[in-house]
């Protein structure tokens, strides 16, 4: 496919991984912010055709893992009702809450569906006026304006059975608490293409000259990640600190003017818990108040809900990149994807399901 | 592609993802006409592909090439990654 199959040459993967061990003297640490670049990593072998001295430690750009067990068991609570249709991307099924996941709900006669689009939920609830259909809104700025643009229909077509279990999460606020702990090791960040073609890069900048660490928004092909890891490289080897756009091609300095009048016009920015690391002030998206009516946990009443995570999984310190998912005592043990601890392990974008799928037999026998 | 609505904001079109066809929103890509690539998530176009800046990766190992006499390690194709990905165009559907 055009667009897709030039990005996985690999007569041309070896000359950038090449130009990429020619130029680095020493060691460094980078991180890849997205979840959807760490599973290509790992499946292509990156990380593989790189020389010793760089280190890529996984971000907490995966949506689904970083959702707190908290709000897993809201929409289990709120998917348990009987005049409720819960809608979800299929990744939020089998993420486990504290005693059960959604698809348990639905084995035990709840109604839980997995959607594509957001719109699909919307044009649900037009279909069934004698029901409730909720939309479970997990994502980063990429998925925002999909939500949003549900809640605005929704609320043009003055529907009063649509509401949303919103828990977006900004990945700028996400880089700076990496960027802010003790034991900081990351040293330049690979951003994600897909919410810069969202939001733009420019509120990267802050971020690169106050910790002086270079950030490239990068692609997800294995020819866009070799290029951002070189071209970090490039600014960490001559002292530099920028905001530089790798995925130019998708990405517009300014991002996606529409899409981010919609999220604003639709959501206000709000603290968020995030899984493993707790909150993090101004993390997230929630209902502005002219919205209040399409707010699940308003409606549902479960917004005073506090549930404490499970203390064996310790996707905290994955979705942190304080140890890789093979370090973890219950990785493939315990915790697998038929049987996940934690989200990490059941995500597309998950860390542990990345090393679970692509690195299982290595690790198994080193074990 | 084909493209359908008046209202921007429920502006839609078929998009062809490498042989599936599907109805994809064009609320935020007002500028997008039938041929155009785009990335898509959930059933949203993000983002046009700019075919300009889509070679400039290839530019730059042209020009790493001309600067020295790396040998080629030979071509391969990895199968498609799942999740989002670019979509290509089609004819437009009826």
């Amino acid at each position: 496919m055009k667009y897709l199959d030039e990005y996985r040459d690999a007569g041309a993967a070896h000359k950038l991984a090449q130009e990429i061990a020619r130029i680095t003297t020493r060691p460094w640490s980078l991180m890849e912010v997205c979840g959807g670049q760490t599973h290509a990593i790992v499946k292509f072998g990156i990380d593989e055709l790189l020389p010793k001295q760089i280190t890529l430690i996984h971000g907490p750009g995966c949506p689904v893992c970083v959702t707190p067990v908290e709000l897993i068991d809201k929409a289990l609570e709120i998917a348990a009702r009987p005049e409720v249709i819960f809608c979800s991307f299929g990744d939020m099924l089998r993420v486990p809450g504290s005693k059960a996941d959604l698809l348990s709900i639905k084995a035990s006669g709840g109604d839980v569906r997995m959607v594509y689009s957001p719109l699909d939920a919307v044009k649900l609830a037009e279909q069934t006026p004698a029901k409730e259909v909720v939309f479970f809104g997990v994502g980063f700025e990429t998925t925002a304006p999909t939500t949003a643009m549900a809640v605005y229909q929704a609320a043009r077509k003055g529907l009063k059975n649509f509401s949303l279990l919103v828990s977006h999460v900004l990945v700028p606020p996400a880089i700076e608490a990496v960027l802010g702990a003790p034991d900081c090791r990351v040293q330049a960040f690979l951003a994600a293409g897909h919410v810069c073609a969202v939001m733009g890069c420019e509120e990267y900048v802050p971020i690169a000259t106050k910790y002086h660490v270079p950030i490239v928004v990068t692609g997800f092909e294995p020819l866009d990640i070799l290029q951002g890891v070189l071209m970090c490289i490039q600014q960490l080897e001559s002292g530099r600190a920028e905001v530089e756009n790798q995925y130019s091609r998708a990405v517009r300095q300014e991002g996606n003017r529409p899409a981010q009048q919609l999220v604003h016009e639709v959501f206000q920015v709000v603290p968020r818990k995030w899984r493993g690391i707790g909150e993090i002030a101004q993390s997230g998206l929630g209902l502005r108040d002219a919205y209040a009516a399409f707010d699940a946990e308003h409606k549902f009443g479960v917004a005073g809900m506090r549930v404490e995570e499970s203390s064996e999984c310790l996707s905290g310190l994955v979705l942190q990149g304080k140890i890789k998912p093979h370090e973890c005592p219950a990785f493939g043990t315990r915790c697998t994807p038929e049987h996940p601890l934690g989200a990490t392990m059941v995500s597309s974008e998950g860390a542990c399901a990345a090393y679970y799928r692509y690195r299982r037999e290595p690790i198994i026998a080193a074990a | 592609m084909s493209i359908s609505g008046d209202d921007p904001l429920m502006r839609s079109g078929k998009v062809d993802f490498g042989g599936v066809l599907r109805e994809v929103s064009l609320a935020y890509v007002p500028e997008v006409i039938v041929g155009d690539y785009v990335i898509v998530h959930v059933g949203f176009a993000l983002s046009r592909v700019d075919e300009a800046e889509a070679n400039q990766v290839f530019e730059y190992l042209r020009e790493m090439e001309e600067l020295s006499d790396h040998q080629d390690s030979g071509a391969g194709v990895s199968p498609v990654l799942p999740g989002v990905s670019p979509s290509a165009p089609a004819s437009p559907v009826q």
